[in-house]
């Protein structure tokens, strides 16, 4: 039997209007995978995960989550089929005038027919997964910034999703930050078996977390590698990528 | 899908077979921490090897037991739990280096009513002092050294101008048409109806006009201003400004206050005309008063006092719309809500200070005879 992809784009192209960011692209992540979308500013990355996850439809092509056609779905389906992914945003995009409780719960009242108590029980589990245990009565205002991205993490993860999407986890935060959710992301990864895709541009990120990877051009508007980012670095597809991976020390040692 | 346990003298086996997916048993569960609160067995181990698909509901139960068990000194054995499973209990209870911060107890009254009073105190003082910051950028302007640029005076006329036309005009024209109804009612029964002329001319020029004007103004261009200047503050571009040495009363503040002294009047007189016209629809088309002579009595009726009157108010409600709403904005916190609590604020308080300043200068009036 053929084994059903978590996600795979076919042929997508991104575009806004008559600008095309990104032409024809298409990948395919596997099961438990923690794949990296990279690439410089401006390549297109966050433009992807907007059209992996619904929020911008792509100028042409599909994506199709667990093997049904995610692009073309009607709304019931597609609702059904976002309920197995969940979100991190760049900022945590934890709703303000809501506890981190509150904020958590949402989804779980929304979706479930849980007690209030067993939605209590699993937002303080949640909670406790990501490493805020006891923040439930705080709200996002009072917390740092680090601590945001773990909330929203937490809220993510509030539907045992099968897959989850990180935009740039790292942006904002300090190394040691950074270093602990790069370490949970591969905690909930290998305990939950999730299926992770993130945006990133974090060279420490993409070698400690990522399995797998695609790299985005923005002058090509096209992947031009793809692989482990440990493999992509051993051995170079092209100069962008070495450039990229090395942080620009090939070019340095070329330039006087 | 159920929750068995084997309860002997000194252990409870907790077995699980099945899948256990969005399990929400909750009399199970009740019984389940009874009994170990009730008998505490040293041990509590999981029997788990039929167990089958599981989800973070059955996850929950284990983590909650395993905290009891914390709690009550007794042994949990987690390790015929499946690997995952039992990974995930440990990074749920494992050790942060940061503990929950305490939130600071409740106030009594006292400590409660000198919050309040402090607060007022601060409110006062930051308000009369924004006041004078848009004095002294008004001096800027004056002397030419304000930082502003021509085009946000632009905007901001085209904004408060032109583009408030089109809601000024229908409502006014609502307003007087209302006014007219309303006093043709009871001027219809002394055979006065052709009175309603002079009625929604003093009406409109004296006060109406302007106030009509200035809710209008508060709602739209008030709000606006709080909810532009709101967000820029939650971008932390009014930091940026800050640091740039540029004052935001001169950069933000100053041309929505010009913009609003030059199109308050005009916006004003607009009013009166538009509120004049409504009444006249009722005086013609349903009193029966010939347009001819409706327009007589309104033009005896207008005295360019009450008129000079009516067009003061309106600039002194523009001067109140734009620094209300920019003083709510510029101290907007640094979230969605703070933004909408802004706008909100704004558009009350430039209503209730409108309402002030209108009792002001009609005492004003009284005081000196006009």
């Amino acid at each position: 039997m053929k084994n059903i992809l978590p996600i795979e784009a076919k042929n997508i192209t991104v575009a806004y209007g008559s600008f095309v960011l990104l032409k024809d692209i298409s990948f395919a992540v596997k099961p438990h995978d923690i794949f990296i979308i990279m690439g410089g500013s401006g390549c297109g990355k966050s433009s992807l995960l907007r059209v992996l996850t619904d929020l911008m439809p792509p100028a042409h092509g599909d994506v199709f989550i667990d093997g049904v056609n995610f692009t073309k779905a009607d709304t019931i389906e597609k609702n059904i089929l976002m309920q197995k992914s969940g979100i991190l945003y760049q900022s945590g995009a934890l709703f303000s005038s809501m506890t981190l409780a509150e904020n958590i719960a949402l989804p779980l009242q929304q979706y479930t027919s849980y007690s209030a108590q067993t939605i209590r029980e699993l937002v303080a589990l949640k909670l406790a997964l990501v490493g805020l245990a006891g923040f439930e009565d705080f709200y996002p205002s009072e917390i740092s910034g680090g601590m945001k991205k773990r909330a929203g993490l937490a809220r993510a993860l509030a539907l045992d999703p099968e897959i989850v999407y990180f935009d740039e986890p790292s942006a904002g935060l300090d190394p040691l930050s950074s270093k602990r959710l790069d370490d949970l992301i591969i905690d909930i990864n290998q305990t939950l078996g999730t299926t992770i895709v993130v945006v990133t541009h974090e060279l420490s990120s993409i070698f400690d977390i990522g399995t797998n990877s695609i790299f985005l051009d923005g002058a090509s508007k096209s992947i031009i590698a793809r692989g482990n980012p440990k493999t992509l670095l051993k051995n170079p597809p092209n100069e962008t990528v070495y450039e990229f991976l090395t942080r620009g020390k090939h070019h340095a040692q070329r330039t006087p | 899908m159920k929750l068995d346990y084997v309860l002997t003298k000194n252990r409870l086996t907790l077995l699980l077979s099945g899948d256990y997916l969005a399990y929400d048993d909750a009399e199970a569960k009740k019984r389940l921490f009874q009994e170990v609160i009730k008998h505490a067995p040293a041990h509590i181990d999981i029997h788990a090897k039929d167990l089958g698909k599981w989800d973070s509901s059955l996850v929950i139960i284990l983590f909650e037991l395993q905290k009891l068990a914390h709690k009550k000194n007794l042994v949990f054995q987690t390790e015929a739990l499946p690997e995952g499973l039992k990974k995930l209990l440990d990074l749920a209870l494992a050790v942060r280096p940061k503990p929950p911060q305490q939130k600071a107890p409740a106030a009594c009254f006292l400590e409660r009513t000198g919050a309040y009073a402090c607060a007022l105190y601060h409110i006062c003082r930051r308000g009369l002092s924004f006041i004078h910051q848009t004095i002294q950028s008004v001096g800027h302007y004056l002397t030419g050294s304000a930082v502003m640029r021509r085009v946000d005076l632009w905007f901001a006329l085209e904004d408060a101008g032109p583009k408030a036309i089109g809601i000024v005009s229908l409502i006014s024209f609502m307003v007087g048409l209302i006014l007219a109804f309303v006093g043709a009612i009871q001027l219809k029964s002394f055979g006065a109806q052709i009175y309603v002329a002079s009625l929604v001319a003093i009406g409109m020029t004296r006060i109406m006009g302007a106030i009509m004007a200035g809710i209008i103004m508060a709602g739209r261009t008030g709000a606006s201003y709080a909810a532009s200047i709101g967000t820029m503050q939650v971008n932390e571009e009014l930091d940026a400004l800050k640091t740039m040495g540029i004052p935001a009363s001169d950069f933000l503040v100053l041309p929505r206050v010009i913009a609003l002294t030059l199109t308050m009047p005009l916006l004003t007189m607009l009013s009166d005309f538009m509120g004049m016209l409504g009444g006249g629809a009722v005086g013609v088309f349903m009193l029966g008063i010939s347009p001819q002579e409706y327009w007589k009595y309104s033009v005896d009726a207008f005295d360019l006092t009450n008129f000079l009157v009516g067009i003061f108010h309106g600039l002194v409600f523009g001067w109140v719309i734009a620094l209300c709403g920019c003083y709510y904005g510029i101290n907007a916190g640094r979230n969605a809500d703070s933004v909408g609590a802004a706008t909100t604020k704004a558009v009350v308080s430039a209503i209730v200070w409108m309402i002030v300043m209108t009792g002001i200068i009609t005492w004003l009036c009284e005081v000196i005879g006009i």
